[in-house]
This record gives C-alpha cells, structure tokens and sequence, in this order.
C-alpha cells in the first residue's frame, strides 16, 4: 500500500519535473522576485531594530530566524502546496474533479500530488541564507539537538500549512469561488513572519492565545527558530508534533466529510 | 472620440461598473480581508513602543497610523495592471478598442465605481479608530479635511496611473505582471505602508520624497492624522500632483504607443 503510494509520488513528482525543465528561464525570474519579495520581510526589521535592540526577548539575529522560517516555509507553500491546491479549486468549479475522483487512489492524496513548481521553491534557498546570515551576526552556531529539534519542526509545520490548505480548500466546496481565498489565506500567514511574543500586548494576549491553538501560526515560525536557538521547551516540542497529528487528523475528517457533499458540475 | 461622447458615457460606465461592483461583493469583502499587512505591521510597532515611544509616536498613535493606513490603502488602490495585462493575453481588449471610447476610462471608472463599497468598510475602521486612538486620529481643522481628501484623490491617481503604465508595457513585453511585483514591493518598502516614513535615516527618506510611492499611502495617512503644518502639507501636495502629472504622462505616452501593436488573438 505505501509502497504503490510512493512510487504514484514519484510518478507525479517526475511529471511536474519534466514541465518545470521546459520553463527554466523561470529559475531566475522567480528567483530574482522571491528575494524581492523578501526584502519586504527585512525592511521593517531593519526600520524596528534600528529604534531598538531588544524586542519583547527578541534581538535582531533571533527574529531575523523567525523571517527566516517564514521565507522557507513560504517556498514550501508556493513550490508544494499552492499550485496542487489552486488546481482543485479549479476542478471544483469546472466539475473535472469527476476524474480525479473515478482513480483508484485517494482523492486527497491525488489532489495534493498533482503539481509542484520546483522554481517557486527558491524562498527555501533564502531562508536557508537567512539563517546563514543570522546564525553569524549572532556570532554563534546552532546545537546538533537544536538543529534536529528544529528539522522535526519542520515537519509539523509543513503538515500545519498543508492542513489549514485542505481546510481553506475543503470551503471550495461550499463556496465555489475561492480563488481569492487563497489571497487570504497568505495575508493571514503574514502574520507567522514576527516572533510571536510580539503578539502578547494586544488584547491581553488572546492574539498569542489564537496563533498558538486556532491558527497554529506561532508553531510554525516561532517554535522551530527557538529550537535553533536552543531554547524551546522539550514539552513544547511534543506539544507541536502532538498538536500538529491531531490537526492533520481534523482536517482529514473536513475534507472527507466536504468531498461527499461534491456535486458535479457538469451533468 | 471627442470629450462630448466620453462626458456623456462616463455616468453609464460608473453605473455599470457600481452594478458589478455590488454583484461581486462578497469577493470584495475578501480582498479587504486580505489587506493584513498594515496589521501585521501595526502589531510588530506596539510591542516596540510599550516602554517608550519611537520618534513621536506612542503606542496609541501606531494603532491610529496604521488604521488610518488600513482605511486609506482600501481607496487608494488599482488593479488595472492585472486587468490590462489579463485581457491583452486573452484577446479580450479587442472588444473594448471597437467601443468609441478609450478602455483607460472603463478601468478608471471601474476603481471609482468600487469606492462607496470600500467606504463601507474604510469609514468604520476611522470611526474604530478614533474610539481607540481619540480625536487626534482625525484632522482637527477643516482646511486639513480638505487637504486629505486632496491627498488621498492623489494618492488614488498614482495607484491607478502607475498601474495604467505597467499594464501598457505588457505591449511591449508579452507579461508586465513581473514588472508589476517589483512595483509592488517598492511600494511596500517605500510607501509607509509597513512603517511611517519619518522613522526611516534621513538620506532614505530623502530619497523616498522623491520617489511617487510615499505619495499613494503615506502621504494621504499623515494628513488624515495630522502630522503636518500647513507649509509643510502644501509643499508635499505640490510634490504629490507633480507625480501625478508626470504618471500621467507617461501612462498616456506607454499606452498610445503600446496599443498600435495590439493585435487579438482569435475572435
């Protein structure tokens, strides 16, 4: 069974490869925009520690790894997540999801599967510059511990964002156009890009409180650049990959219990 | 093509447009949702001014800077590059081009036909803000009221000429959307749309007086919270219509130019 799902992994994995082989000028176009668009993650930091050197805890290397994780796990959502994901919002509303369905596969599995853009990755090389960048103007390296600790966190957090995208998705099919969910669902991750200390001050910390347990945003930045910092409690560290299965678990349960409410479109 | 006919067309144009504006209002309410990034913002810089206040602002005066960047980003805002550059590629223009009226006051009027849904949600985010913030989260003075309004039609232009220009080179270009992105992150980084441009070194903020983006949200901001004298608001108005002429230009120039080598794809 994992077998035959590992090698239909591969099989989609070589197809998008191939497509991606044939716009390859898009490596640098893309590159270039992602380390634009990065720079917009720099600018406040570089504006707010210039004020400051110290924010709640935080000084400029430490939360320059939460911007880090940010970028990174932003080239894993639009080199994995997105295209695959934007492409069942599509199925939906044109009614073709009738074939993705009729496959003696799981559906979930199939849906995710079909596309990746491995150009559009390339936030994942600035993410790895970044904690390059920080870990020397810290003037220290990462522990062998924090860096396993924090490569598991990894982990959860790639499966937190693909879940809270088969939530997002699994709306499509009640609301059909939702190409502009997809907008808010990356607005809403924006808020993943400071340390979530930040967040404490504003409405007696119910903020920190939503970002922790109802969008797990906080275990996706913040937690793995502290376990890179040494720092994160063993108990945290259990608590996000505990956090992060039942998550995965719930959506799961959406997305079957969206899917038989599909109706297609066509007939 | 005299101004006759296009005076005569314009309040059909703006009717139609508001029509559609109200049939797709609930993906309005989403892109609006989706505008977190002066949140985002707005949080980072209250936890940095708990202890002391940066520059002249306190913690109260960041909540009323970036609602104010909030409500005004709402109306000053254009998105006529993604349109121009979707309908040359779909061959779409073409339509437009046989109507004996230029297509610029179709997507003109339809970014002008979405501001009473916008001031639906722009004016209770100033009301907001002024319950959290005070009466100085809005002008003291009706010369500043006046001022504001100015400067926020400014601010309007710009968006909606740059984005004129940039879609007109996809021409040229086959796609300007890349183009677009490096606009954008511009506007991010220079425009005080994720920091107020005064606390950025003087030799930068020089150099964003002389670039347009600070005059699309900065500008329209800091009349709306009073952070000027008169002397001062009139010279950063003067230099705000000067970018607006000079876009202007440009956007009539690129387009005239750009449009003699359209040609539609099928029919």
């Amino acid at each position: 069974m994992l077998k035959r799902y590992l090698r239909l992994l591969g099989i989609q994995l070589k197809a998008s490869g191939l497509l991606s082989l044939q716009y390859r000028a898009d490596f640098f176009t893309d590159g270039v925009t992602s380390l634009f668009w990065t720079f917009t993650a720099l600018a406040p930091l570089f504006v707010v520690y210039g004020e400051r050197p110290n924010i709640e805890g935080w000084n400029f290397g430490e939360a320059l790894l939460v911007v880090g994780w940010f970028t990174l796990l932003q080239g894993v959502l639009e080199g994995a997540i997105n295209p695959s994901l934007t492409g069942v919002v599509e199925h939906i509303r044109k009614g073709t999801l009738d074939f993705v369905l009729l496959k003696p596969a799981d559906a979930q599995f199939l849906v995710s599967t079909q596309r990746f853009q491995p150009w559009r990755a390339f936030n994942v090389l600035t993410g790895v510059g970044l904690f390059i960048y920080a870990f020397s103007w810290l003037g220290r390296w990462p522990s062998v511990p924090g860096l396993l600790a924090s490569v598991l966190l990894l982990g959860t957090s790639t499966l937190l964002l693909y879940s809270l995208w088969i939530l997002t998705v699994s709306a499509a099919f009640f609301v059909v156009r939702v190409d502009n969910l997809t907008y808010l669902f990356s607005s809403i991750f924006d808020f993943a890009r400071w340390p979530s200390n930040v967040f404490q001050g504003v409405g007696r910390g119910v903020l920190t409180w939503v970002f922790t347990f109802v969008i797990p945003l906080a275990l996706m930045t913040t937690f793995p650049a502290e376990a890179m910092l040494g720092r994160l409690p063993p108990q945290s560290l259990v608590g996000a990959v505990v956090g992060a299965g039942l998550f995965a678990w719930g959506s799961r349960q959406v997305w079957l219990r969206s899917i038989s409410r599909y109706t297609s479109a066509s007939s | 093509m005299s101004a006759r006919t296009t005076l005569r067309a314009l309040p059909t144009l703006l009717r139609v447009a508001f029509a559609e504006a109200v049939a797709y209002r609930a993906e309005m309410l989403i892109w609006v949702l989706s505008t977190t990034m002066p949140l985002v913002n707005m949080v980072l810089w209250i936890a940095v001014a708990r202890d002391a206040p940066v520059g002249r602002f306190t913690e109260a005066d960041f909540v009323g800077y970036f609602l104010a960047t909030f409500a005004v980003r709402q109306l000053a805002t254009s998105w006529a590059a993604w349109l121009i550059n979707w309908e040359v590629k779909q061959g779409t223009l073409a339509m437009r081009l046989m109507r004996p009226i230029s297509p610029l006051w179709a997507y003109g009027m339809e970014s002008v036909a979405n501001f009473p849904l916008r001031l639906v949600v722009a004016v209770p985010v100033i009301l907001l803000s002024v319950a959290l913030v005070g009466a100085k989260a809005v002008p003291q003075h009706a010369w500043q009221w006046g001022f504001f309004v100015l400067a926020l039609v400014g601010g309007w232009a710009i968006a909606f000429l740059a984005n004129v220009a940039i879609g007109a080179l996809c021409f040229f270009l086959e796609s300007s959307e890349r183009v677009l992105e490096v606009w954008l992150v511009l506007f991010f980084v220079c425009s005080g749309y994720m920091y107020p441009v005064e606390l950025l070194p003087p030799t930068l903020r020089t150099l964003i007086d002389w670039l347009p983006f600070r005059y699309q949200i900065g500008l329209p901001v800091e009349m709306l919270t009073g952070a000027f004298g008169w002397e001062e608001s009139v010279r950063l108005l003067l230099a705000q219509w000067a970018w607006v002429a000079g876009l202007g230009a440009v956007a009539a120039v690129v387009w005239t130019q750009g449009v003699k080598r359209f040609a539609a794809f099928g029919g």
